[in-house]
């Protein structure tokens, strides 16, 4: 069994509304250290060992499903998950 | 003429857009449920508003994935009118039957109310009905209407004159270059982010969404019926 941990942002060249706000709030808090914000989604799978190579699949899926590579970029890692 | 109104779970445009059809235009209309894998006896096919699959992950993204999508698909590449209307706009744009993407209004609010369009192109088998420029008011009703595309695809929007319909006197979304409403390059599939088909009796506010439909079934006749 495998944990794959997907991040997921929008590409740099789209802006990111949420990401302003957000850096906007923590400029009025005082954190002007602070010089970007960018908002993504975190998805975590579980993946058993079928035989496929675990990178084609999980490239497969993200550019298929999980994200739209028109307006996302993807990254991913993938854990070992031992059995206790 | 026979339309499909096709009904993924969490679509809710899905009765307006079947009164517009049946009850002002008096054409056939049936609906269509997502897990669908014929089209065939249809002649047009409509992708109505509303949070399919709940917008969970991405709008569109879930409802892309659906059997009745590979018809669309094969609708889409045979010519039919291929109509998507905001939920269906985005599900659209997830099928890469149309080029760019749909992201977070700008202010990050969903905006419900009547806007101003202008029918940037009117020579269209979806605007036929309109004068070129006109100035229409359909009501919009989204958080994620903000059209978005790279500089390259927007290049060749306007070369083929692609954008339809633009926000005319403000731009509710941050929408680039104003758009809210594109063809493909066969100019036989559109998607719009305003709702046509709640501008389409007087008792809604306005009738101003019926000439779309009509451009519609004005095409398909001239090019379908024989005259006897």
């Amino acid at each position: 069994m495998k944990k794959v941990k997907v991040y997921v942002t929008l590409r740099e060249s789209v802006l990111d509304p949420q990401g302003s706000a957000v850096m906007g709030a923590l400029h009025s808090m005082n954190y002007n250290e602070v010089k970007d914000v960018r908002i993504g989604k975190f998805l975590e799978l579980q993946i058993e060992e079928a035989g496929r190579d675990i990178d084609t699949v999980v490239k497969e899926m993200c550019e298929k499903l999980l994200t739209n590579t028109v307006i996302e970029d993807y990254r991913y890692d993938v854990e070992e998950v031992t059995s206790k | 003429m026979k339309f499909a109104v096709i009904v993924f779970p969490g679509s809710n445009c899905d009765l307006d857009m079947y009164h517009a059809i049946k009850d002002e235009l008096g054409e056939e209309v049936e609906y269509v449920w997502h897990d669908e894998t014929d089209l065939s006896k249809f002649d047009a096919i409509l992708l109505p508003g509303g949070f399919s699959y709940g917008d969970y992950l991405r709008t569109g993204a879930m409802a892309n994935q659906s059997n009745v999508m590979s018809e669309v698909v094969k609708a889409a590449e045979a010519g039919k009118p291929v109509l998507g209307i905001c939920n269906g706009f985005q599900v659209l744009t997830e099928a890469g039957l149309l080029p760019g993407a749909l992201l977070r209004n700008k202010n990050l609010k969903f905006m419900c109310r009547t806007v101003e369009l202008q029918v940037v192109n009117n020579k269209n088998q979806f605007t036929s009905e309109y004068k070129k420029n006109e100035v229409i008011q359909i009501p919009i009703a989204h958080g994620e209407g903000n059209y978005y595309c790279d500089e390259e695809t927007l290049a060749s929007l306007k070369a083929n004159n692609q954008i339809v319909f633009t926000y005319a006197s403000e731009n509710p979304n941050g929408s680039l270059e104003d758009i809210a409403g594109i063809v493909n390059e066969k100019g036989n599939v559109l998607g719009m982010m305003p709702h046509p088909e709640r501008a389409a009796n007087d008792i809604m506010g306005g009738t101003d969404g019926l000439a779309l439909f009509k451009s519609i079934v004005k095409q398909w006749r001239e090019t379908h019926v024989n005259h006897a």
